[in-house]
């Protein structure tokens, strides 16, 4: 998976703003999930679950729950 | 709190409308069409047919989309019977003028006669396809039948109870029922009650084929729901959701409300008889009407000059329900002559059947007939079935008494026996 971190985030961003309606530019590597962008957790898990078929990746459900960032989240992707 | 309604007889009224209908994307547009006699009622483009050997491959889908109403979080959040009660729903709340009420005296009923179809169906593609590690957290949030509840409750911050009442084709009516009964009981100060149904899937027309109670008539989609015609063949499924704010009479006055009507009784019995067909004799549909006029008093049943009849087109279920209203309404009207000059509706020949959303929905035509003191038309009557001895409003509007009290009646059975009547009255 040869897929660059800014690529990444920018699907990301698309991914999560279709979700939450969050507005992709507010969506940057250092917010956080739950205090800055104020999404549960089950809807990180839905973002995962599509992220998972997006980046054609397969992420373990435990690497999920300890995210705090959205770089955490970028991270995660790439290396998986 | 409001200030205390009577013990015997707190008034309950209608103080907001909202729809979302194969006939237009609210109430006005929608209630235009049925007065113009408008088929909602279409053959759908798929090929369901060759897939599945689906026989009746025609409904009345939404005239607009949920998709472009919402948001796309919201879309994503709800099943398509959430969503279309939420378009309802708010639309309701603005119509009455966003009640300024305590949010624990704010409750909610939103019925749905099926459920999350959509997404269950969804969720168990994904599930035998790609194994359950793929299915979406909000499955079961999405597909529970209380989920058009929550969701309503959650956008309007309503706190006084969330119900769901579940009774197949009566679902919609019965919100209503449970609605005034929360009023009558002071449980709520305003209750958002209403139905929804978003169900038109190849196993619905499949399901319900197999059980003969769909019209198979694909040569003409549009003529297929034929209430009271010697040549109907069951119904013509629908969609949609219709949402109304009920409020004790007392509250909406203090606030300075418009009131579209009161709603004067509600009736609400069981057949015992079969799970699918109405009791042959009518006697829990009659014992429904009966209850309704009764609750609602000599004075306003006397005043009844229109039911928006059930009529699904059924061959069975349509005259069963034409004798009850003509035995129910010569007891409330003092003579046969007068129960039989009651001008009644079926608009499902235009809506086509919106299942858990069709007792809501009619029930806002009951109170715009009373309204505009307009009996709104049943189309596709070729030949009236000579069984059927009411008055039956054919083709084009009929005028209702110009002045004075007037009262109109909605009913609403489901399979399982459930039957509900609403009487709703000028204010």
């Amino acid at each position: 998976m040869a897929l660059d971190k800014d690529n990444i985030l920018q699907q990301l961003a698309e991914i999560i703003a279709e979700e939450t309606g969050i507005r992709p530019e507010d969506i940057t590597p250092t917010k956080s999930f739950a205090d800055d962008l104020d999404i549960d957790s089950l809807s990180i898990m839905t973002i995962f679950t599509l992220a998972e078929d997006a980046f054609g990746v397969e992420i373990p459900d435990d690497a999920v729950k300890d995210l705090a960032t959205v770089q955490d989240a970028v991270d995660l992707i790439a290396n998986a | 709190m409001s200030a205390a309604p009577s013990a015997t007889d707190p008034l309950t009224v209608v103080t907001g409308l909202g729809a979302t209908t194969p006939l237009g994307g609210d109430v006005e547009t929608t209630w235009q069409a049925v007065l113009a006699g408008q088929p909602g009622v279409h053959a759908l483009s798929n090929t369901w047919p060759e897939d599945y050997g689906i026989v009746t491959n025609f409904a009345a889908t939404l005239k607009v989309p949920a998709h472009s109403v919402l948001t796309g979080p919201e879309l994503r959040r709800a099943d398509p019977s959430a969503q279309y009660a939420l378009i309802a729903a708010r639309q309701a709340w603005a119509d009455a003028g966003a009640p300024d009420v305590a949010p624990e005296r704010l409750a909610v009923v939103i019925a749905s006669g099926i459920g999350g179809l959509h997404t269950m169906l969804t969720a168990w593609d994904t599930v035998r396809d790609r194994g359950a590690r793929k299915l979406l957290p909000l499955t079961v949030p999405m597909l529970m039948p209380n989920s058009p509840a929550a969701t309503v409750a959650i956008d309007l911050a309503a706190r006084g109870g969330a119900h769901a009442p579940v009774s197949a084709c009566a679902s919609g009516a019965e919100a209503l029922v449970l609605a005034s009964r929360l009023i009558q009981q002071d449980l709520a100060d305003v209750v958002v009650a209403g139905g929804t149904e978003a169900a038109i899937h190849p196993l619905t027309l499949g399901a319900f084929g197999r059980m003969r109670a769909l019209s198979t008539r694909s040569d003409s989609p549009e003529t297929a729901s034929r209430p009271y015609c010697v040549t109907r063949d069951g119904f013509v499924m629908g969609e949609g959701a219709g949402a109304l704010v009920v409020e004790s009479a007392a509250h909406a006055h203090a606030r300075g409300a418009r009131v579209h009507a009161r709603l004067a009784g509600v009736g609400s019995t069981s057949d015992a008889y079969d799970v699918a067909p109405p009791d042959p004799t009518g006697q829990g549909q009659i014992r429904a009407m009966r209850s309704a006029l009764r609750q609602a008093g000599p004075a306003v049943a006397r005043a009844v000059a229109h039911v928006n009849a059930h009529a699904t087109a059924t061959p069975a279920g349509d005259t069963i329900e034409a004798r009850a209203i003509v035995e129910a309404l010569t007891e409330a009207l003092g003579s046969r002559q007068r129960a039989e000059a009651v001008k009644v509706s079926g608009t499902k020949s235009m809506t086509g059947h919106l299942l858990g959303a069709a007792g809501a929905v009619e029930s806002i035509f009951a109170i715009l007939a009373l309204r505009d003191r307009l009996a709104p038309p049943t189309i596709n009557i070729q030949e009236l079935d000579p069984e059927v001895t009411c008055h039956v409003v054919r083709d084009q509007p009929e005028p209702l008494p110009a002045t004075g009290p007037l009262a109109v009646m909605n009913n609403a059975f489901g399979f399982g026996g459930h039957n509900m009547a609403l009487v709703f009255a000028t204010a």
